[in-house]
């Protein structure tokens, strides 16, 4: 029986062929516009989330505790408890890519008449990997060369321009605090961090050269932060909790010592920002919505007519046997027909759109099969939210008013 | 005696107006027997579409029973009477009432869609009744692309559908030539003693109502004759009454 009356509901809409297309074009409108705006949602969270694990999202800094002369607490990473075979030792834990121990110190560069206060980081290969930073000319010293005390130098694009303008700066001598050094490469371009701080204006140098002529006495063995490249996002919190246990244990403290150390990451950066773009992707969603609302009032509304011009047909039926329940139905699939086409249309175009306007922006714009699936769920909930007031009237119809109409 | 498949005891019907109560039926009382073939004659605003209404159970009475074949109508809930018009009466309209979108055999099988019968055996009785009319040539037709009397005799088709006990046709010739009316009361006196199908025609033309058995005749909302159809009673006399 629901198949002949699923056939009788599509005669029904061929029948007024420019009347159902009007009224499904509304249906397509909003459907198209909420798969358009959850496909854009999307890509911008995508991008976002492509920019921050470009800013080292999976990553784990691990800063020396608080030094201390007498009574007199300096801040964070002004302790000495950091050493490079800390940095060993976590560069061997699970699920830990790369970690790279690295010291700082703030120097006045200078380059024949040029000269720029910047900050110098003494680190080891590894640094470039868990920054997931590249030279951008040149190149990177090597672990040989880093071993070695080599007194070779990695610019930061600030830095190059300030001490050499537009000149190439690869194979110039570059001094920091009395030492020459010798500019290998150039970093890539990587513009403000969170704080709004020019990560291009550093040098980097290999760590052994740094601790050997660059720092301090009390520095000379000890190291200020370790970089901790972690696998995978999920894997950041139990990476921690191994960290705190290692180098607690290296460090020999006992139960109910403070940390000698700190293990910071940037997820909160991360929740904030994820937290945003879903709050756009949702806005987005809501303005198709709307258009989606339009649409289903528009089938109610054309189903209102339709009842009120097919009420003798609606007598017929009911005098040779059809149940208020079978009336009821007949409609119902019909507004259920338009809404299900409607969207299907819908979903098609609002495919073809996102395509094209990933292509325009530059986003990577995927419907999900997720949107599609809430598209149909949400298209059948308005067919039938909006028909059933017509096909409730078409039902209450007196027969014998309906077959004197 | 077994009980009559129509009884009607003292049916009463009010209609509510804006000029107040108006009673379209005072108290009417019919029986009916298995296999009659009766008409109901009544001028206009006589009360006989208010009583045809009621026989067909799209209609209730204000006061009085209608019972069919023995269950009293006012028993049954909507649905009940709903499949009671589906199986039980089978209607022939004055404007045939076909659905126009729909193939005559469509429209022949569309009260079994309702009874739930199978698609292959509602399409192959549907074929075998629009035979039975004489228009077993024209199953893919519309109803616009048929004769006046061809469209009646696919409604006449459709009302047999559900093999129903009561054929009930409200002015089946009005609508039709003379010669085609004619065909078409011949094709219910055929059913009626062939196949044993009551038969109640509702008309105003005394000619219709002449190739009956019995004619009741309604008057004011009530009944004023009900004999054999005999020229007084068809033509209304006074003397008729008496």
């Amino acid at each position: 029986m629901i198949a002949t009356m699923l056939a009788e509901a599509w005669s029904a809409l061929i029948a007024n062929r420019l009347r159902s297309a009007l009224t499904m074009l509304g249906m397509i409108i909003g459907v198209a516009a909420v798969i358009l705006m959850l496909a854009i949602g999307g890509g911008v969270q995508k991008q976002v989330a492509d920019s921050i694990s470009g800013l080292g999202s999976n990553m784990l800094i691990v800063t020396a505790g608080s030094g201390r002369q007498g009574g007199i607490f300096g801040g964070a990473g002004t302790g000495a408890s950091l050493r490079i075979d800390d940095a060993d030792s976590i560069a061997r834990l699970d699920n830990v890519v790369a970690a790279a121990p690295s010291t700082g110190i703030a120097a006045q560069a200078v380059a024949g008449p040029a000269n720029w206060a910047t900050q110098v980081t003494g680190s080891v290969p590894a640094y470039f990997i868990v920054n997931e930073w590249q030279a951008g000319d040149g190149r990177l010293f090597t672990d040989r060369e880093e071993r070695a005390g080599a007194r070779v130098a990695v610019l930061g694009q600030t830095v190059a321009d300030k001490l050499f303008g537009a000149n190439d700066p690869i194979g110039q001598m570059v001094r920091v605090k009395g030492v020459s050094f010798t500019v290998i490469g150039l970093m890539a371009k990587r513009g403000q961090g969170f704080g709004g701080q020019d990560r291009d204006d550093v040098i980097i140098v290999p760590l052994t050269t740094a601790l050997r002529l660059l720092q301090t006495n009390a520095f000379r063995r000890s190291i200020r932060t370790i970089s901790v490249s972690v696998a995978s996002a999920d894997a950041l919190d139990p990476v921690t909790d191994a960290i705190n246990a290692l180098l607690r244990q290296k460090h020999r403290l006992r139960a109910g010592d403070a940390d000698d150390f700190q293990v910071a990451n940037l997820t909160a950066i991360t929740d904030t920002l994820t937290t945003t773009t879903k709050a756009i992707s949702l806005l987005l969603a809501a303005i198709g919505s709307i258009s989606l609302v339009v649409g289903g009032i528009g089938i109610m509304n054309i189903m209102l007519v339709s009842v009120t011009e097919r009420t003798r047909e609606i007598g017929i039926r009911m005098a040779i046997g059809a149940s208020r329940a079978a009336v009821r139905l007949q409609f119902l699939l019909e507004a259920l027909m338009l809404s299900l086409i409607g969207c299907g249309i819908g979903v098609a175009a609002g495919t073809g759109l996102a395509t094209l306007a990933g292509g325009a922006i530059g986003f990577d714009t995927n419907v999900t099969l997720y949107a599609v699936t809430v598209a149909f769920a949400v298209s059948a909930s308005i067919g039938i939210f909006f028909g059933w007031w017509p096909a409730t009237r078409a039902a209450r119809l007196s027969p014998i008013e309906a077959l004197r109409s | 005696m077994p009980a009559p498949l129509l009884a009607l005891i003292d049916v009463v019907k009010d209609y509510a107006s804006e000029a107040g109560t108006f009673r379209a039926l005072h108290g009417v009382s019919i029986s009916v027997e298995k296999g009659e073939f009766l008409s109901i004659m009544g001028p206009s605003g006589s009360g006989k579409s208010t009583l045809m209404n009621i026989i067909g159970c799209l209609d209730t009475p204000t006061t009085g029973r209608y019972l069919f074949d023995g269950t009293d109508t006012a028993t049954l809930s909507e649905a009940a009477l709903a499949k009671l018009r589906n199986a039980g009466i089978g209607f022939v309209f004055q404007q045939f009432n076909l659905l126009p979108r729909l193939t005559a055999l469509a429209n022949v099988a569309l009260p079994m869609v309702y009874s739930g019968v199978a698609r292959r055996d509602r399409d192959t009785r549907a074929q075998a009744l629009l035979a039975s009319v004489g228009i077993g040539d024209k199953p893919r037709s519309r109803p616009s692309q048929l004769s006046g009397g061809q469209q009646q005799r696919v409604a006449v088709a459709r009302s047999l559908a559900n093999n129903p006990e009561l054929l009930l046709a409200d002015e089946p010739t009005g609508a039709l030539d003379t010669k085609t009316g004619i065909e078409v009361l011949a094709l219910f006196r055929a059913l009626n003693e062939d196949k044993g199908v009551t038969v109640i025609i509702v008309t105003h033309d005394p000619e219709v109502a002449r190739a009956t058995n019995r004619v009741v005749r309604i008057q004011d909302g009530r009944v004023f004759y009900d004999g054999p159809p005999t020229e007084a009673a068809l033509y209304g006399h006074a003397e008729a009454a008496a």
